[in-house]
């Protein structure tokens, strides 16, 4: 939704103000917890949010969203059955159990997070300064209607290699079971200029970080 | 219709363990989310209900991770980072140079900061950082990313039109800097690291601590001028 017009403006929010809702905290500490059930990664969780109908993500708030995404991926990966899902459950143990995240466990994996760099063969194809011209269209070239993380109003954009990031995941496949594939990332700076008719000033910029398969040299 | 599948429906359909046939009439019920009831609030307490009992789900661990981003992990820790900064070149230096580094180093290292970047503002740079995709944050030196961060407005504006931005969060930059806005769209999180206040010569890290806000490291403020 980067550029879009029409949203009106932000409001800001005192710092102790964390969560809402109850519901809301409810929320991400039930989605951080499946994580731990080993079923998905990051990627595959982000698309089954944005799997979301459009009519749908448009009207969920932000937790919602991440309520849709993750009831999409219990059913997709068998951790619950549909049945189960609206009240219709055996009470059965599942036998991912084993894998339930436990309170003494919880502060060890925050900590360790997800790194998602990785040792790669892809040898990076650019140097800092380069000009680089981002993929055209922004979708996903592995898969039809998969996620990718070159945003629309990104697309078809000259910009320059600003910093090297080293190899990561690539979001792409890893989305889809096709393996982590990772490969070089950037930040690549782009004019203002370069992405919208009317910039606010002449040398504002904007900076992304893309993945070396977006870019093709100039 | 969505009345129908209301948390009283629900719920009696959980608590009796009866088949119900759930009705196909509406597309909406190809999604699962939409098999559980349709208040969020509700919504909720329906999947923790139920991946409790599949034994998939410890409540207890969901209040240590609710804790944990309401009392242990918030933007203090980021203010921390950015007075250390202000206060010891070398440091400040080393961050440029590896933040991964040096925030592992304070404790600072974990899900959602797993590689860091600071970025430094100047009289001619003035850095915004925003997720256009999502809401990518770095959570270990900020906590959960407030609410505006993750509202539509923010996410469509930021790229487009941070000044229009900045100035609904009342800051209005010299007409000689630049605006630098960091879109996340991979695992890198950026840390704004804001100018220093006037006058503040000597003070400790403790007291420039408080002129640090959660906005000014997300590049929508600035630090408190004293």
């Amino acid at each position: 939704m980067g550029g879009r017009f029409g949203d009106g403006p932000v409001v800001p929010e005192a710092e102790d103000e964390i969560f809402h809702e109850g519901w809301h905290a409810r929320a991400l500490a039930v989605v951080l917890a499946c994580g731990s059930l080993g079923k998905w990664n990051i990627d595959v969780s982000r698309h089954a949010r944005e799997c979301l109908a459009p009519k749908d993500y448009a009207a969920f708030s932000y937790y919602e969203k991440w309520m849709g995404g993750l009831a999409a991926l219990l059913v997709e990966t068998g951790v619950l059955t549909r049945d189960e899902l609206a009240g219709q459950t055996d009470e059965q143990i599942s036998a991912l159990a084993t894998k339930k995240l436990t309170a003494d466990q919880v502060a060890g994996v925050l900590a360790r997070g997800g790194p998602a760099d990785r040792e790669s063969n892809a040898a990076p194809a650019f140097d800092i300064g380069d000009a680089v011209l981002t993929r055209r269209i922004a979708e996903n070239v592995l898969v039809s209607g998969g996620h990718t993380r070159l945003p629309s109003y990104a697309a078809g954009a000259m910009g320059r290699i600003m910093r090297y990031h080293g190899t990561h995941i690539l979001p792409d496949s890893n989305a889809h079971g096709l393996g982590e594939a990772p490969e070089p990332l950037y930040a690549v700076v782009f004019p203002a200029s370069e992405l919208w008719a009317h910039p606010e000033h002449p040398r504002d910029e904007v900076v992304l970080d893309l993945w070396q398969s977006y870019l093709e040299a100039v | 219709m969505r009345g129908d599948f209301g948390v009283q429906a629900w719920t009696s359909r959980l608590l009796r363990g009866k088949l119900l046939h759930m009705p196909h009439d509406h597309h909406d019920h190809d999604h699962p989310h939409s098999l559980l009831p349709p208040a969020p609030a509700l919504r909720v307490k329906a999947l923790e209900t139920i991946l409790t009992q599949k034994g998939l789900l410890d409540p207890a661990a969901l209040d240590e991770i609710i804790d944990t981003y309401e009392n242990k992990i918030g933007p203090r820790n980021g203010a921390h980072v950015v007075a250390k900064a202000w206060s010891d070149p070398d440091f400040a230096a080393r961050l440029h140079e590896d933040a991964d580094k040096e925030l592992s180093a304070l404790g600072y290292y974990g899900r959602q900061g797993e590689h860091m970047v600071v970025v430094e503002n100047t009289p001619e740079t003035h850095n915004m950082v925003v997720c256009t995709l999502c809401s990518c944050y770095p959570w270990p030196l900020l906590g959960i990313p407030p609410g505006w961060y993750k509202s539509d407005a923010y996410r469509a504006r930021a790229v487009r039109e941070p000044r229009a931005v900045l100035a609904d969060f009342g800051v209005s930059l010299p007409e000689q800097t630049a605006v630098r806005v960091w879109d996340s769209t991979a695992e890198v999180r950026y840390l704004v690291l804001p100018m220093r206040p006037r006058s503040t010569d000597g003070w400790s890290e403790e007291a420039l601590m408080d002129l640090v806000t959660r906005d000014s490291m997300i590049g929508t403020g600035l630090a408190v001028q004293p």
